[in-house]
């Protein structure tokens, strides 16, 4: 016994991205990604976190009263839930369904969902009296019970971004929400691939977002993952040893089946044909994009590489592009790392984004790195392999068709 | 039924074939279920840690394993092996070490705790004059030492992730977060995945040990815990007049999920039918439903269509019912206006009276319970009912258990962030 997924692909429940609500680094929405990917070189935007020498790629100016327009709501959020709520409402308004009430209350939520970022005021005052008293609890208690605020919390609660994201936007059908960064990011397309694909439901807002903070920056350079000093390209990274540098981006997509997008005369930008995250207990990338290759059907395959300069998963993805540029004869690689980082739970559901918009227009994307996959070409791709590493674990990929 | 082994939507029926728990009451489904038939409270003082200048001191906490140094996700992990090796043993599915197919994983949202962030920063003041960055000296501590194993603990993932080692589960683990309604989350997509013909059986677990001083305060500052401390098992009120909010609890539950088909097929003993789930988000507000109860009705409404059944035909009730003043009153309206006048004469009685409020593994702890209940006949009581609320007018099975045999039990858990969902648990197809 093991796990078997779909293939009961028929005219009516082909899962279609209608709707794309992408932030990052670059900026906001469709085309603004779009414009600056296919035109002239592309320079990723870094910066060092204030005080020591790491980089992010980090968050482009928002003005979230465009998505979320309660000053009430907002001051509710913690930055990462700003981010994901305005991108999801990006999202909606880009499937034409955010003043769908009827569809909203039919749409499933399914969020990617990390914590908050910590309060780093109130943090380093209590640390500034406990450090040396480390085991004072009672004074922690009372430092706690001081300092902490009921809002707090609630921009910390993981499921509270989906939370936000029903109360602002009214999407209603159901909520859940999957931790556990980039793998979440994959869980999530998949399910909703898988449910629209089975017949079960019509309707899927997916995604995450992330903000690159400090305090998820501690965790990185403890777990010896963070890439430190200033920018290189990732396919230069592992003779130094390797490593990543975050970004932030929020990434949601409408996933909607092809029955109910015809029936509402909707533009897809593509169809994600299947998603795999392992079937065994080897969740290796290589493993998940063979178990992919039986459902590539063309020679002109376009590969958007998650690889985010960790290693071994960095040098595993190379192993597995060289395997494709043998099988496919027009193999086209763009590591969307390079420009958005690695942005946990947004970043495979950017991967996709980026993918669909190439398919959805005529205009190839420039090479994102200098690595030797990545070539100028003026041919769109019919497929899409979208690949995500995990930060320690796990590996996914999607395949998306081109719809003619 | 049982001869086409599929549901009234043509699709696989969903059995359940082992069970495993660990609550404050204790270690394994017998323990647990005489204590609670019994009408005995697991909550009591917190000895874990100080509690002093803290409101609340009482939970219902686990303290007789050896957890080692407090650690959430390391107990949350210990807590969900246990209840996967009851669960896989009675199962009798692939082996100890093998479990043939995914994992749905119910925890709470992990991050690094004040010890190790204590112990990072204490490491860079013990060498260093203090920064006026905090950041800069916990990163520069961070590099130099090696907290690789502490900080991949802290990772929201590594309950998951560890579970999916020990006990080789197929594909991604799956680690769901709907705060208060987890559990029934992790148990609803297991059994999706296997409608969906993914697999012939899930894993679907529930883990939560959240009791530490930075959550007791979060839940505090947002008064949702009772202070009534003394004593302690008289503490946890639902439905009574007087409750002034929950009691935090921790625990675990693991739920084998299996088709009908290969649960037959294999010879398997079935505890009992995941007949339907239901679930619908509320937009209202965060910590707060709508007063109208529109999505709380609609996710019951979802499960009862899922199941096929009719709200007449249920037997029994086991409700979020918190104790919290908010819960119980809307619980209550809900369930009032999908079961009308017959509600009266459904006896509705709270697991949390006596193991507390167990977050994100309550849906699953409460799942077993109901199966439990079923199995054996006879319904745990609600404790500590004195003083009934005018106005929740509920057969709760106040303060002793009573023997019934139940057929059919709908299990409710909602969650901040308008989380509501709803399984129907049924005895065995026949």
């Amino acid at each position: 016994m093991t796990c078997r997924k779909g293939h009961r692909l028929s005219k009516n429940t082909r899962a279609l991205i209608t709707g794309i609500g992408l932030v990052s680094s670059l900026g906001i929405g469709v085309d603004a990604h779009r414009k600056k990917l296919s035109q002239g070189s592309i320079i990723p935007i870094t910066e060092m976190i204030e005080g020591v020498s790491y980089p992010v790629h980090p968050l482009c100016n928002i003005d979230y009263e465009q998505q979320i327009p309660r000053r009430g709501d907002r001051r509710q959020m913690g930055d990462w839930q700003l981010l994901g709520t305005f991108a999801a409402g990006l999202a909606l308004e880009d499937a034409g369904l955010a003043a769908d009430d009827d569809a909203k209350s039919r749409t499933h939520l399914l969020v990617a969902a990390g914590i908050g970022v910590r309060d780093q005021e109130s943090d380093q005052a209590i640390i500034n009296q406990v450090v040396n008293l480390p085991n004072d609890g009672p004074l922690l208690n009372q430092l706690l019970m001081d300092t902490l605020r009921p809002t707090l919390f609630l921009t910390q609660l993981a499921n509270l971004l989906a939370g936000n994201i029903s109360i602002v936007h009214g999407v209603t059908g159901s909520s859940s929400s999957l931790m556990g960064a980039e793998m979440a990011g994959v869980s999530v397309v998949e399910n909703a691939v898988n449910r629209i694909q089975s017949g079960d439901a019509d309707l899927f807002l997916v995604g995450g977002s992330f903000v690159a903070s400090p305090d998820h920056l501690l965790s990185l350079i403890a777990m010896k993952l963070a890439w430190k000093g200033e920018f290189l390209p990732i396919s230069q990274r592992e003779a130094k040893g390797g490593g990543a540098l975050f970004g932030s981006v929020g990434a949601f997509l409408l996933i909607e089946s092809s029955a109910h997008a015809e029936a509402r005369g909707a533009t897809a930008y593509a169809a994600i044909r299947e998603v795999n995250s392992g079937n065994g207990v080897n969740r290796s990338i290589r493993e998940v994009v063979k178990r992919l290759m039986g459902t590539v059907a063309t020679d002109r395959l376009l590969v958007m590489s998650g690889a985010t300069g960790i290693e071994p998963q960095t040098s595993e993805e190379k192993l597995v592009l060289e395997y494709l540029g043998i099988a496919v004869k027009d193999l086209q690689v763009r590591s969307y790392s390079n420009i958005l980082g690695l942005s946990s739970e947004a970043h495979f559901p950017a991967g996709v984004a980026l993918a669909a918009i190439a398919a959805h227009h005529a205009e190839p994307y420039v090479p994102f790195d200098i690595s030797e996959f990545e070539h100028p070409t003026n041919e769109v791709a019919d497929q899409m392999l979208v690949t995500t590493s995990g930060q320690w674990r796990g590996a996914g990929a999607a395949l998306l068709d081109r719809i003619e | 039924m049982a001869s086409t082994k599929l549901d009234h939507k043509k699709r696989p029926i969903v059995v359940v074939t082992g069970m495993g728990i660990v609550t404050a009451l204790g270690t394994g489904k017998q323990d647990n279920w005489s204590a609670l038939t019994a009408g005995r409270s697991g909550i009591d003082r917190i000895k874990r840690f100080a509690t002093d200048n803290l409101r609340t001191t009482i939970a219902g906490q686990i303290n007789f394993i050896d957890n080692g140094e407090y650690c959430a996700s390391t107990m949350c992990y210990n807590l969900a092996v246990l209840a996967v090796e009851e669960a896989i043993t009675q199962s009798a599915i692939g082996s100890r070490t093998d479990f043939p197919g995914p994992l749905f994983c119910a925890v709470p949202p992990f991050e690094v705790e004040w010890p190790l962030r204590i112990k990072v920063a204490h490491a860079y003041s013990g060498s260093n004059a203090p920064s006026e960055n905090l950041f800069a000296s916990l990163a520069a501590s961070a590099e130099a030492g090696d907290w690789r194993d502490e900080f991949t603990n802290a990772q929201r993932e590594s309950v998951a992730e560890r579970l999916a080692d020990t006990f080789s589960v197929r594909g991604q683990p799956i680690s769901v977060s709907t705060a208060c309604a987890s559990g029934a989350s992790a148990i609803h997509f297991g059994v999706e995945a296997i409608r969906r013909g993914e697999c012939d059986a899930a894993l679907c677990v529930g883990s939560d040990a959240s009791v530490n001083p930075e959550a007791m305060v979060r839940f505090s500052l947002l008064s949702a815990l009772t202070t009534r401390n003394d004593p302690p098992q008289a503490a946890s009120r639902p439905f009574s007049r007087d409750r002034d909010g929950f009691v935090m609890g921790e625990g675990s539950a693991a739920l084998i999920v299996e088709s009908l088909q290969s649960a037959t097929a294999r010879g398997a003993n079935i505890l009992g039918v995941l007949q339907g789930c239901g679930q619908r988000a509320d937009s209202f507000h965060r910590t707060r439903s709508n007063p109208d109860g529109a999505a709380i009705i609609s996710a019951l409404t979802n499960a009862f269509n899922d199941a096929g059944l009719a709200p007449s035909e249920i037997d029994y009730i086991n409700p979020h019912g918190t104790g919290t003043p908010e819960n119980d009153k809307m619980e209550y309206i809900s369930l009032l206006e999908v079961f009308g006048d017959t509600l009266k004469d459904v006896p509705v009685s709270s697991n949390k009276s006596m193991i507390g409020h167990t977050l994100s593994a309550a849906g699953a702890i409460e799942a077993v319970f109901s199966l439990l209940t079923i199995e054996n006949g006879s319904l745990p009581p609600t404790i500590n009912y004195n003083i009934p609320d005018p106005e929740i007018l509920l057969d709760v099975v106040p303060n002793k258990s009573r023997n019934k045999q139940v057929e059919r039990v709908l299990s409710n858990s909602f969650g901040f962030g308008g989380q509501n969902i709803s399984l129907v648990l049924c005895a065995e197809p026949v």
